[in-house]
């Protein structure tokens, strides 16, 4: 299990090898991209930046949570920081199981909560000039239920 | 009063215009500080929208500071 802060761009295919486990039948990842439009306006790229000591241990956290919820094998997430391009990975979670019901929704879990929890900031560069920190993360329904 | 390092992390650094500083304060809690600079500073979110972390483990508004703490105020994240 890990969690770490990347200035590095990802590499997907590594990180899902560091996952090889003979026991696992299922292997859920998620990728976060960085997308070219954000409520109606056109982005151009993004900066994200992480509080790392601190973003460290929450995720330390979430991934014991996710140990305890869920019968899973592994379970990697990293974060980029740095200023990010169109296209560019973002984030990666990767999670293994025995079976993939308990994959699919700890990667769910590992994700909605990095979102949510872990001190990470974006900024949004927009076609017009313009520049924004996001100040709105979202939780998708499946963390809401333990809450 | 007490001595305090202080943080500053996205939104916040760049109204603050710096990444860290080591200020005396009689603010006894992260709250009370941070509505001292938010007026000092002009920081646009309100309190209670910002998270505090000192000695890199969040505490809550209410936490007493202790000479020496460095604190961090957190603005609401947005990872993903």
């Amino acid at each position: 299990m890990s969690f770490r802060i990347s200035s590095e761009p990802l590499d997907p295919t590594a990180l899902a090898r560091t996952l090889a486990d003979a026991r696992a039948g299922a292997c859920v990842t998620f990728e976060g991209w960085v997308r070219n439009r954000n409520e109606g306006q056109p982005v151009l790229s993004l900066e994200y930046e992480a509080y790392a000591l601190l973003a460290d241990k929450e995720g330390a956290r979430i991934l014991t949570e996710a140990r305890e919820k869920f019968d899973l094998l592994g379970a990697v997430c990293v974060h980029r920081v740095g200023h990010l391009q169109l296209g560019e990975l973002a984030v990666w979670v990767g999670v293994t199981a025995e079976h993939r019901g308990a994959a699919f929704d700890a990667c769910r879990y590992l994700i909605d909560e990095t979102k949510a929890r872990v001190p990470i900031w974006k900024k949004e560069h927009y076609a017009s000039g313009v520049t924004a920190w996001i100040n709105c993360a979202t939780r998708g329904d499946f963390a809401d239920a333990g809450r | 009063m007490i001595t305090l390092h202080i943080q500053y992390f996205a939104i916040l650094r760049e109204q603050r215009g710096l990444t860290q500083e080591t200020l005396v304060t009689s603010a006894a809690t992260p709250t009370a500080l941070y509505e001292e600079l938010r007026a000092r500073h002009g920081f646009t979110l309100p309190a209670d929208r910002v998270r505090a972390a000192v000695n890199d483990d969040f505490v809550p508004g209410t936490h007493s500071l202790r000479d020496g703490d460095r604190l961090v105020f957190i603005p609401p994240v947005a990872g993903g």
